[in-house]
């Protein structure tokens, strides 16, 4: 099965995060960037889906210049190829205008047999962009699956919702989004950091793809990010001593949350 | 009649919590500026849930009604709610932020050509547009949005915005035949052993981590939960470990939750924990290390063994609780 799994290269997690003042954007400088770590499920089930079926993976992103080494870096995972449109800049937080982009690219150097990306890019935190694709790709999508077989022609998903599990039935082609526990993603390996140095990665303009980026960024924009600030500093809590009289403490506590706090 | 629609989200007949106060912040926005609120119901056999929820606020209830519609699809859904739009041409589109909202969200968007504000904790209307203010970077920033002058929709997180009774009866409209061909079916639905309560839709929520030692000692962590009602959380390092389900994690990789009271035992307080708990309203850690950064959103908080607290708490609450 030829598999396409879309990527985004998003700031570390643990990463501090500067806002300059009345910006929209964050200050980029300190940030290590890395691959979403939702897409690392999405990447390690397209890998075993090729080791156990054969087939090919391919890896696509919409993004800057230094999204190449978040491609470089699933290569060496075992991504057969990768594909980068390059921009993204006039059109970031909109997540349909990078879906329009990412279903243009998959009708360019389509067709696969199934999708996978994260259930959310970490950062912008949307939960979007899977759906979106598939919607504009007129195919069926799964969201948030921790669990997925596939057969001919057709896939069985188990989607986390509150309090359960859904089974999903679906045809492929469609859009699976991963969630933790999908599987547990492997490292690269030294051998694959070698091989995937002498693979090409083929890159694209938004124009190629017979999009303008200029009119996804202004007219045709769907979501704007107009401000953006630090949440507000929690003022101190008020934190009791519990290591010589923990019963006394866990009192005080409990009168707290009765009292004060109106919690319990 | 321009206004706000609210995608209401039903489970076996059951009015979701969290789409009823997506319809209540609908309701406060549009009184202020003038907008009307209709709402749009999608299942089988859910008629007579519809007139109710003009006591939320809603003017006018769409309903699809249809056997094709008893389960949740993201397709069948997606072309009730369509239609909805189509007949109330709304300038904005509300849902819940939960696990039905975050699928479907994407897919409506798209097919209707809008943009989506995601998993948002304030919304406003400035100058009849919608405008509104989520989370993110895990929670180390926050981002207000709009739609880019488009109409836009708009997923709100839930145990955030509450839900307001009042007096009122809506009208209901019902939807033509909307369910066409649905390529991806539900075919069952696993409910989770016990049926415990989900930490996504708790009000309160006691958590566990590494601090707790060992599985076994969830025992004492349910103990606690048990007593008020709550929801048992996890971090995500014992969910690594084994000791409990993934169901059960809070944070960046796991949920993200809002509840009035959470309860941290024995958890450092990562960002990525941060990342799915900070919003609740009210924030009690139990660790023994002062330094740990829990107590930096934590509003109370115990330094001190949790082994030694937690059992003293769990009597404590106890007597509390049989005071009244
Ligand atoms: C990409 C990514 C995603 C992640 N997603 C998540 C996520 O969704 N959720 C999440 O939780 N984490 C997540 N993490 C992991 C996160 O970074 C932390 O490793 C994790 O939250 C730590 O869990 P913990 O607090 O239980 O353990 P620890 O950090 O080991 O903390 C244990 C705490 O228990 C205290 N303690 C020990 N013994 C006692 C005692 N007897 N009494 C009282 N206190 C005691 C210690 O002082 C310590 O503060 C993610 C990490 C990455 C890189």
């Amino acid at each position: 099965m030829k598999s396409c799994v879309l990527m985004a290269h998003v700031p570390d997690t643990a990463s501090v995060i500067k806002v300059p003042g009345a910006s929209n954007r964050i200050d980029e400088t300190d940030i290590k960037w890395i691959v979403s770590p939702y897409d690392e499920y999405a990447l390690e089930e397209a890998i075993r889906l090729k080791e156990a079926r054969g087939g090919a993976v391919t890896v696509l992103t919409y993004g800057p210049e230094r999204a190449q080494q978040g491609l470089r870096e699933c290569l060496a995972r075992g991504a057969d190829a990768a594909v980068h449109v390059k921009g993204g800049d006039g059109t970031f937080g909109d997540a349909l205008a990078i879906a329009r982009v990412l279903a243009a690219a998959i009708r360019k150097v389509g067709p696969f047999d199934i999708f996978f990306a994260g259930i959310k890019g970490v950062g912008s935190d949307n939960s979007l962009v899977g759906a979106m694709v598939a919607e504009l790709l007129d195919i069926p999508h799964v969201t948030g699956v921790v669990k997925l077989e596939i057969g001919d022609g057709k896939l069985t998903a188990h989607r986390e919702i509150e309090g359960g599990t859904e089974v999903v039935e679906a045809p492929a082609p469609c859009v699976v989004t991963a969630h933790k526990g999908l599987n547990e993603p492997r490292y690269p390996s030294l051998k694959g950091i070698m091989a995937s140095k002498k693979v090409t990665i083929q890159t694209f303009a938004v124009a190629d793809l017979g999009l303008d980026e200029g009119a996804l960024a202004a007219a045709e924009a769907t979501c704007r990010w107009k401000a953006l600030e630090l949440p507000p500093a929690k003022s101190g809590g008020t934190v009791l001593k519990g290591d010589e009289d923990p019963a006394g403490a866990a009192r005080e506590l409990a009168r707290l949350l009765r009292e004060q706090a109106k919690a319990i | 009649m321009a206004g706000i629609l609210v995608f209401i989200e039903q489970r076996n007949g059951n009015l979701r919590k969290a789409s009823l106060e997506a319809l209540s912040e609908a309701k406060r926005l549009a009184s202020g500026a003038g907008l009307a609120v209709n709402a749009v119901l999608v299942g089988h056999g859910i008629g007579t849930k519809a007139a109710e929820l003009g006591k939320y606020g809603a003017g006018k209830v769409f309903v699809a009604d249809e056997e094709k519609l008893a389960r949740y699809s993201t397709e069948g859904y997606a072309a009730a709610v369509r239609a909805a739009v189509e007949k109330s041409s709304p300038v904005a589109l509300f849902m819940a932020a939960t696990a039905l909202g975050r699928d479907l969200s994407g897919r409506v968007a798209a097919r209707l050509g809008w943009g989506c504000l995601a998993d948002v904790v304030r919304v406003q209307v400035e100058g009849g547009a919608v405008v509104a203010t989520r989370p993110v970077y895990s929670g180390k920033a926050l981002a207000t949005a709009d739609g880019a002058g488009k109409p836009v929709v708009v997923t709100l997180r839930p145990n955030v915005f509450p839900a307001g009774i009042g007096e009122g009866k809506a009208e209901v409209e019902a939807l033509p035949q909307v369910a066409g061909d649905i390529r991806a079916v539900v075919r069952e639905i696993l409910a989770k052993e016990g049926g415990e309560l989900d930490v996504a839709e708790a009000d309160v929520i006691v958590s566990g981590g590494r601090g707790i030692k060992g599985p076994e000692n969830f025992a004492l962590i349910r103990d606690l939960a048990k007593l008020l009602g709550a929801a048992v959380g996890a971090s995500r390092a014992v969910v690594d470990a084994g000791w409990i389900d993934h169901a059960h994690q809070v944070g960046q990789t796991g949920k993200v939750v809002s509840p009035s009271l959470y309860i941290a035992c024995g958890i450092s307080g990562a960002i990525q924990h941060l990342a799915g708990m900070s919003s609740s309203k009210l924030i009690v850690a139990i660790n023994k290390d002062p330094e740990a950064p829990i107590f930096k959103v934590a509003d109370y908080g115990i330094v001190g063994d949790l082994f030694q607290v937690v059992p003293p708490l769990i009597e404590e609450i106890k007597k509390l609780k049989a005071e009244v």
